[in-house]
């Protein structure tokens, strides 16, 4: 095996270490698990950090959600775990802002972007396009270690005086430009600044890398109609980020000037304390535009992740071709160019003139188009399937179906004469947590099921994966679609205390009935980790290729080495989809078979013929039967 | 004996996507700019914006970060000639020139102070301020890019390793130098 080694350092380095069983790693700790640059230990480090930020997160949404349900009671607990926060048994109001923002700061960029992105993207690219590593894999280590410091920023903005960033995970000026404005704006904006302006860096470096490494570095017969979806997702992912994040940085770039030294790009007419404020000609509606140029490319940064692995678990576990592969990548196309014209739809209700607001209405409302594409491509590939319930599969039909739920009422929240009446209530909550927070958790975690053979070489455990998913799908429906009626009645998001204004008193049971189903989902996601981080050391091996799977990553060994494949990167014949193909022998051909080795189940098709079919003549391809053809495949469709 | 096979094999790949990584740096760039000057010209379209005259330096900067891109191809010249003296002089001249015109855009700060224009106060010179600023942070990044072919000259490292240096400098060099032609056509157009 040591002739494999493909790593310079591996030749170099004695540093054994001595419970390392595997030959042929040569390397210190220090290069293997923590400055790694090894595109699959980048992944599993850019997933433990995502994971663990994702607890943190829905702890911080277990805190505000106590709250919310039991606003008057004393819970002394609270004051032990957060000392002055919780002063009394109850939450502080000011520190109830903080928390909403960084459960959202957290839960948008580090677990769904940072955590969904970078673990996939990092694991998948090299390992399905059929490159030994990234273009820049030094690059790749600092997006993450970029990525971590952002994290400890993040989480020791909760140590500072004023405690954490408080205005709301969109920072909208000014409650984020004046340090005293409220506790939330102060050292912990700026601590949140700091910790964007390097995530941004993180995602940019990391991004840049997957772009190049796609365009350049496939192997051979891998053509851009050849790649597996997943791929096509990170790659348009990468581009929006790249279009996307550096406007971000100049929005917080004119806010730290704002903040800090005193001008007036986002300030005007402002008075503290009866006091004016010398800032005049600043324009708070300028950071709504550049933060949501950003923000609305940002969601889909978030989904398409997560709708490119959907595709692959689905198809796999299906064992049918995906539906539309090219309707597939059309639709992602369509969704990234558009995801660039509809940001005005988060500002229809800012002052804009309303015939911009129906331009941006009607941008908004095509993207329901791709995205129907998408979710009936699903469909029909789940559509007399031979279906494996596998938890990965599980969570993937899971995302179907949170993805339509979420995508219907975007169509509401896009009309402006709707919005109005909807912005800002728990209605918008609803529809963000479902299409987006849930649809692509459910994708991260059908992404985690799937390839956690390919990541620790062991299996998971089924039932407790099945145990989770029950768990975790029901207990998000019971928490975001009540909320759909809160926010009908007017129920304003982000208040402390809603339920004592007259109105809304009504809905202090449902906020109780939330807060329960919460805690239930919570508790399901400990079954989670019990079962990803035990099964890292106990689970059972994992055979090469336990989903009888087609793409190119179930070609390498179960063990881990730099360089993936020990011999030459295979070439690739076919595309990864030829799942149940009429006429071969198994119900699945990986990308590396030869169409020379699957005569009887070549389709003219397979090579680039799509005229009248009697017509077609290859030495690899034979006629087909046509009852015959039918008959060998009554069984099947069954 | 596979080692050296699969080292030769990662090297002659890695050129490609190296050079590629860099060019998507800077699109990275080009939005980053585009948010300012979109930003400015939505700024600029709300009203309360005091106007006033660009510093007249402006245009000796302009002058010298075109001088510098020539003397850059120069560079890329000579060291496509494995012209070694004439690449390092040139190398040289571009950081010289590139020097030159951080000194320039900080005169016509002062010009711009002279003026009664201020970093603090009206957007419409906040905004000049930042976007030569960010601008001139580009150009310090670009002579640390250049820095590293020249210290490859000095340290005798292999020429085809050297060239991909000298090309990723050349690259990112040419685009600060049309990044500033933009940014001066778009400000003379817009204030």
């Amino acid at each position: 095996m040591a002739s494999q080694v493909i790593s310079p350092e591996a030749v170099h380095h004695h540093d054994v270490h001595g419970h390392d069983a595997h030959g042929h790693h040569h390397e210190s700790f220090l290069s293997k698990y923590v400055f790694s640059m090894d595109h699959k230990m980048i992944a599993k480090q850019f997933l433990i950090t995502g994971i663990i930020m994702g607890v943190i997160g829905m702890i911080l949404s277990i805190l505000f959600r106590i709250q919310l349900a039991w606003p008057d009671k004393e819970f002394p607990l609270l004051e032990v775990i957060l000392g002055k926060w919780g002063e009394g048994g109850r939450l502080n109001p000011a520190f109830y802002l903080s928390l909403v923002t960084i459960h959202g700061t957290i839960m948008v960029f580090f677990v769904l972007t940072a955590g969904l992105s970078g673990t996939f993207s990092n694991l998948l690219i090299p390992y399905q396009v059929g490159a030994r590593d990234m273009a820049s894999p030094f690059m790749n280590m600092l997006s993450y270690w970029f990525f971590f410091s952002a994290s400890v920023v993040m989480i020791c903005s909760f140590f500072v005086e004023t405690g954490p960033a408080g205005p709301g995970w969109t920072i909208y000026p000014p409650l984020s430009a004046l340090p005293k404005a409220m506790p939330g704006s102060g050292t912990g904006m700026t601590m949140w600044l700091i910790s964007m302006a390097m995530f941004i860096a993180s995602s940019l470096l990391g991004g840049i890398n997957y772009i190049s490494t796609i365009l350049n570095m496939r192997t051979k017969g891998m053509s851009m109609t050849r790649m597996p979806l997943t791929i096509w997702g990170f790659l348009l992912t990468a581009i929006l980020g790249l279009l996307s994040f550096p406007v971000l940085f100049a929005a917080v770039i004119l806010l730290i000037f704002d903040r800090s030294f005193g001008t007036s790009f986002y300030l005007s007419d402002i008075y503290i304390g009866g006091e004016a404020l010398p800032n005049s000609g600043g324009s708070p509606i300028l950071f709504q535009h550049l933060f949501w140029f950003l923000g609305h490319p940002e969601v889909y940064i978030i989904i398409m992740p997560a709708l490119g692995i959907t595709s692959e678990v689905i198809s796999t576990n299906s064992r049918k071709p995906i539906f539309g592969y090219r309707a597939m990548i059309g639709s992602f196309l369509g969704i990234s160019f558009l995801s660039f014209i509809v940001w005005g739809h988060h500002m229809f209700v800012t002052g804009m003139n309303p015939f911009l607001g129906s331009v941006f209405m009607f941008t908004t409302l095509i993207i329901a188009v791709p995205s129907a594409v998408k979710t009936f491509n699903y469909l029909a590939t789940l559509w007399r399937g031979n279906i494996q319930f596998t938890p990965a599969m599980m969570f993937a039909i899971g995302l179907v179906s949170f993805f339509i739920t979420g995508g219907v009422t975007g169509l509401w929240l896009g009309n402006p004469s709707i919005d109005i009446n909807l912005h800002d209530t728990y209605f918008v909550v609803a529809h963000f947590h479902i299409v987006m927070g849930c649809s692509a958790i459910f994708g991260m975690l059908a992404g985690v099921y799937h390839w956690y053979p390919k990541m620790f070489g062991r299996m998971m455990d089924n039932k407790l994966g099945y145990l989770h998913f029950y768990l975790t799908f029901i207990s998000a429906y019971l928490v975001f679609f009540p909320m759909h009626f809160m926010g009908l009645d007017g129920v304003p998001r982000r208040y402390y205390t809603f339920t004592e204004f007259e109105m809304f008193t009504k809905w202090i049971a449902l906020n109780k009935f939330i807060t329960l189903a919460a805690i239930l989902g919570a508790v399901a996601q400990v079954l989670f980790l019990y079962n990803f981080f035990v099964n890292i050391f106990k689970g059972k091996r994992a055979p090469q290729n336990p989903w009888h799977s087609n793409t190119l990553e179930w070609t390498t060994p179960v063990e881990h080495f730099h360089g993936n494949w020990p011999g030459e990167i295979p070439a690739v014949y076919r595309w990864p989809y030829d799942y149940s193909k009429p006429g071969a022998e198994e119900d699945f051909i990986p990308q590396t078979v030869p169409l020379s080795e699957t005569v009887s189940s070549n389709t003219p098709h397979d090579f680039g013929f799509h005229g009248d079919e009697s017509q077609f003549v290859h030495e690899y391809y034979q006629p087909k039967n046509v009852s015959a053809a039918v008959e060998q495949n009554a069984p099947q469709a069954n | 004996m596979q080692d050296i096979v699969m080292n030769t094999e990662e090297t002659k790949l890695n050129i490609r996507p190296i050079k590629f990584v860099m060019w998507l740096f800077i699109v990275a760039s080009i939005m980053l700019f585009a948010a300012f000057t979109s930003s400015y010209i939505v700024r600029r379209a709300e009203g309360n914006w005091v106007e006033f005259e660009l510093p007249s330096l402006f245009m000796l900067s302009t002058v010298l970060i075109i001088a510098s891109s020539a003397t850059m191809h120069w560079a890329y010249l000579s060291g496509k000639k494995l012209n070694f003296a004439s690449q390092k002089m040139a190398l040289w001249l571009t950081i010289v020139l590139g020097i030159a015109f951080l000194i320039c855009q900080l005169l016509s700060w002062k010009q711009l102070v002279a003026e009664r224009v201020y970093f603090v106060g009206n957007p419409s010179g906040s905004f000049l301020y930042v976007i030569s600023g960010l601008h001139g942070a580009h150009i310090i990044a670009g002579i640390a890019v250049l820095l590293a072919p020249l210290i490859g000259v000095y340290r005798n490292i292999a020429q085809v390793k050297n060239m991909l240096r000298l090309e990723l400098a050349s690259i990112f060099w040419h685009f600060l130098d049309i990044l500033w032609i933009y940014l001066y056509v778009f400000l003379l157009l817009n204030h």
